[in-house]
């Protein structure tokens, strides 16, 4: 494991901000922290990186403790909100974090090619957009062929373009069996790009699986929606015992298990029907069932 | 090393591009020819070493200017990565926090003992200028002003290192910034008003006798005044202790001096030992 988390707690005062989290990430894995604002995603990746203490249970970074340097020599972090010294150019950033992460210049000069900043390379930071800033701290997480990378709401702030540009990066490190740990409010985006989402809630892990293990566990209905001839409706609609919406759909609420069973009943009455379309939990519903549910 | 370099050289350019090193230069450069060239007055005509003159008046000076370049220079130094979250990512590269405060330290020192060498050095030049044709300059003057230049990178390395503590404690620039200068008023000001008055009150008893020495000691400012005192007691010097001052010895005083910046910059290097970002 690149990544093992075991019973791990934080306390500030009498707030538990992590109660007995266990995690792992193994090498080449993208896994996605989801949690509602307060939920301890920063806490959590701060004992990681060893930037805040651990109360009790254990981290342990490629078998080193958190902080340690060699366990620092082996991670990349990116915090959330970073600003660089306004008074740098782009380029002078990313060459004095390259040089301490003992990567060349050339690694740096490439990076900034790799984010989209060679034309502000040389402006100074203060500058730059929030998504230029952002894209900046991206470059120097992957300075150095990190083996964990911890990247805390890495989105945040870049358009649709950059955000699909950032996932690709993602991918390439984890082919590179970099372990991967990022954190997001934008679930849309996550669906098919990690391996596994944990969720927190209240410092609590709620839950930890892939997402179609999740979808099963959740038992969340599927959302069959069959569009019938404008002449069949109604016998579509008895037939199917569905319910109708916009005159002209049936709407049909069912498990994972009865899905196939609907679809046959569906298909049998082809000549009546135009389309079907099949929707399955999004993830916006599978976290709010998890997150919804009461941890005691 | 190559880390502490590294951050060393990004200081300095930051230094030059907030305009610190060109305020720093400027403060001292237009102070040590304003007071060379006031002194240059009364005893042009008199014929006494007017470098001489110079090098008490600029230590008055720079007992007021080095810690406040120096605490300038330091406030920023942590409280402001802390608020901009670069301390936290810096923190979690494969780099010691000494490494990274030495950095800072190597910059920020490299500037003032530039910008200090620029003023003393201007003060010299109008000095053996102005006074070549009457006094001259003697050695022994000149050696005191390169005594003053490096005992004046001592208390701005102390002060440096005050900056550094507060900077950690504060963990926010704006408030580093109101203790830097809250620190400035008391130890460079305040206290020696404090002093004074408790000397006159005090009138030649206990006071002045036991306590008043460990006093002078017990700031770098007041250490590094005695320690530039000339040795002769034919100058007058504009500060009212001097007098009093003889009961420390001017070696005693440089060990003080000393002390206090290495103590001071370990007490920066604790305060910032104990900062989670
Ligand atoms: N230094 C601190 N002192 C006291 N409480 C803290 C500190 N840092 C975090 N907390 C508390 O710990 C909890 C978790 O905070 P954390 O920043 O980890 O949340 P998060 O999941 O990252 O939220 P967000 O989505 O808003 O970034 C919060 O209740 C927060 O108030
Ligand atoms: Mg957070």
């Amino acid at each position: 494991m690149s990544l093992q988390i075991t019973h791990a707690i934080r306390r500030f005062g009498a707030v538990e901000a992590i109660s007995d989290v266990s995690l792992s990430v193994a090498p080449g894995e993208r896994v996605a922290l989801l949690g509602h604002n307060g939920a301890g995603k920063t806490t959590l990746m701060k004992m990681i990186l060893g930037l805040t203490h651990v109360d009790g249970g254990s981290i342990s970074v490629f078998g080193a403790a958190p902080g340690t340097s060699a366990a620092r020599a082996a991670c990349s972090y990116l915090p959330e909100n970073v600003a660089f010294h306004r008074a740098l150019t782009g380029r002078e950033q990313l060459r004095l974090l390259a040089r301490l992460r003992g990567a060349g210049r050339k690694q740096a000069d490439d990076l900034l090619e790799r984010v989209d900043l060679s034309d502000a390379a040389d402006r100074r930071i203060g500058t730059y957009s929030k998504g230029m800033r952002q894209r900046l701290g991206l470059a120097q997480a992957l300075l150095g062929q990190p083996r964990l990378a911890v990247l805390d709401e890495p989105t945040s702030g870049l358009d649709p373009i950059s955000r699909g540009e950032f996932y690709n990066l993602v991918n390439e490190l984890a082919d590179g069996g970099t372990a991967v740990l990022l954190s997001s409010h934008a679930l849309t985006e996550l669906e098919a790009r990690t391996d596994r989402i944990a969720i927190l809630l209240k410092g609590k892990l709620v839950a930890n699986a892939p997402l179609a293990e999740l979808r099963s566990q959740a038992r969340l209905p599927i959302r069959l929606r069959v569009a019938a001839r404008p002449e069949n409706t109604e016998e579509v609609a008895g037939r199917l015992g569905g319910i109708r919406v916009n005159g002209q759909s049936v709407e049909i609420s069912c498990l994972q298990g009865e899905k196939l069973g609907h679809l046959g009943r569906i298909a049998a009455l082809e000549t009546m029907i135009e389309d079907v379309e099949i929707t399955p939990p999004s993830l916006e519903d599978l976290y709010r069932h998890y997150s919804g549910r009461n941890p005691t | 090393m190559s880390a502490v370099l590294a951050i060393a050289g990004v200081e300095l350019r930051i230094a030059l591009r907030n305009l610190w090193v060109a305020l720093a230069v400027g403060l001292m450069a237009v102070f040590a020819a304003v007071l060379t060239f006031a002194g240059s007055g009364p005893t042009g005509t008199l014929g006494v070493d007017l470098l001489a003159v110079a090098v008490a008046s600029l230590t008055t000076l720079t007992v007021y200017l080095a810690p406040l370049i120096a605490l300038l220079l330091a406030f920023d130094a942590i409280a402001g990565e802390a608020e901009r979250g670069t301390l936290a990512l810096l923190l979690t590269y494969p780099v010691s926090r000494l490494s990274l405060v030495a950095g800072k330290f190597v910059a920020h020192l490299g500037v003032l003992a530039f910008a200090l060498a620029i003023g003393f050095g201007l003060a010299g030049v109008m000095a053996w200028a102005i006074g070549g044709a009457a006094g001259g300059i003697s050695p022994a003057s000149l050696l005191a002003l390169v005594k003053l230049w490096w005992t004046s990178v001592l208390l701005g390395a102390a002060f440096l290192g005050f900056g550094y503590a507060l900077s950690a404690r504060a963990r926010q620039p704006g408030v580093a910034a109101g203790l830097a200068i809250g620190l400035w008023l008391v130890l460079v000001v305040l206290y020696d008003l404090a002093m004074l008055g408790a000397l006159i009150a005090d009138n030649g008893g206990v006071f002045t006798r036991t306590v008043f020495p460990w006093m002078l000691v017990s700031n770098p400012a007041d250490a590094f005044r005695i320690v530039n005192m000339p040795a002769g007691e034919a100058q007058a010097l504009a500060s009212g202790i001097s007098g009093a001052a003889k009961a420390v010895s001017s070696s005693f005083a440089l060990s003080a001096l000393a002390a206090w910046s290495l103590g001071a910059l370990a007490l920066g290097w604790v305060a910032f030992r104990k900062v989670e970002p």
